[in-house]
């Protein structure tokens, strides 16, 4: 699932200041931690709140959308959602949400309310979301075990693991698991560990031309 | 101290309520003619959309009183209701308004005499602190 934060409340009043009637949309999708009615609800309150205590008074409309990321599902949705009065839409989805809507409605301002930061999933131990897959276009995890050295190690190594390992832990960030120790771990119990001694190649970055484009 | 008396809604869980509220009825109200209790099914049925709405009309403090760690009617509410102050702590400075004015008080049913003495502690706290002011910011 695709990973957001919620931005400073400064930043998205600022965003929406000049307007009066914004619709407020969640997104049911893939989006973690949850960012559908319930949160769209309550960035409705807090905003109304922060407006009040700037002097500005806004008029939230609050829905949400089923995967704002389709732009079919949006279209449909979104037809009875923005009428004559909507000023402004302010997106809880990640990038992809505000863009499908700023395409479908290119006269209407659209705002993020959400920095995306990673794919991830969840670490239901730890009640942690943490980042899994870093989309490099050349999967490895045939390879690894199932355990990604690209998102997972701090250095993206393909021959791991490096000097830094220490007890099951990465040199960078001590909080975090070292990579390559879960991938040994896990070759281990699938008895697979010789694989370890062919040596990959380095990576090629440009399996995925950016911007990404392919014909599904 | 000033005259002030703070607006503070206090949202209690049913069944933690029996007891507490009963104790509240003679214990605290003689302090606070500005407080206002909510009972609600559970402590986890308190939405942050209510305390901000709590917040939006007017009121200077936002008390949840639930069940102990454990002790939940409905199994996790209290876990709930306890991620959600924590979380709603962190947002509400953003917008000015001290975490202070917010508690989550989880209190075990024999502990019951100390929840009039909680509530009177965040009362005088609110006090302390002073009014919020955001119903008047509005109508400027």
């Amino acid at each position: 699932m695709i990973v957001t934060t919620q931005k400073p409340l400064d930043e998205i009043l600022d965003f929406i200041s000049p307007y009066k009637n914004i619709l407020i949309v969640g997104c049911d999708g893939c989006t973690q931690p949850p960012r559908g009615i319930r949160e769209a609800e309550t960035l409705s309150q807090l905003l109304d709140l922060g407006g009040k205590l700037r002097n500005k008074e806004f008029n939230f409309k609050v829905n949400t959308l089923v995967k704002q990321c389709d732009s079919h599902l949006t279209a449909v949705a979104l037809k009875d959602m923005i009428d004559d009065d909507v000023e402004a839409v302010l997106s809880l989805a990640c990038g992809l949400g505000p863009q499908t809507i700023a395409i479908l409605y290119p006269e209407l301002p659209v705002f993020p309310a959400q920095n995306t930061v990673f794919i991830g999933a969840e670490e239901r131990e730890a009640g942690t979301i943490e980042e899994r897959c870093a989309a490099c276009g050349d999967c490895v995890l045939g390879l690894t075990g199932g355990i990604c050295p690209v998102s997972r190690c701090a250095k993206s190594l393909l021959n791991g693991p490096c000097g830094g390992s220490q007890n099951g832990k990465c040199e960078i960030d001590p909080e975090k698991d070292c990579a390559w120790a879960l991938i040994i771990e896990r070759l281990e119990k699938l008895g697979r560990l010789q694989d370890l001694e062919a040596i990959q190649p380095p990576k090629d970055h440009q399996a995925v031309a950016r911007p990404g484009k392919i014909m599904p | 101290m000033s005259d002030f008396k703070p607006q503070i809604v206090l949202f209690c869980c049913n069944w933690f309520s029996h007891d507490g509220a009963d104790l509240a009825g003679t214990s605290i109200l003689h302090g606070a003619p500005h407080l206002r209790v909510i009972r609600t099914m559970c402590s986890g049925r308190v939405e942050p959309s209510f305390i901000l709405r709590a917040f939006k009309s007017g009121a200077d403090g936002v008390m949840i009183a639930g069940c102990y760690a454990g002790d939940c009617h409905y199994m996790s509410g209290n876990y709930k209701s306890q991620r959600r102050v924590m979380l709603l702590k962190k947002t509400l400075p953003q917008l000015g308004i001290g975490p202070e004015r917010l508690k989550l008080d989880l209190i075990s049913a024999p502990e019951a005499p100390k929840f009039p003495s909680s509530v009177n502690e965040f009362i005088h706290e609110v006090t302390e602190l002073g009014a919020l002011n955001v119903a008047k910011a509005g109508a400027n």
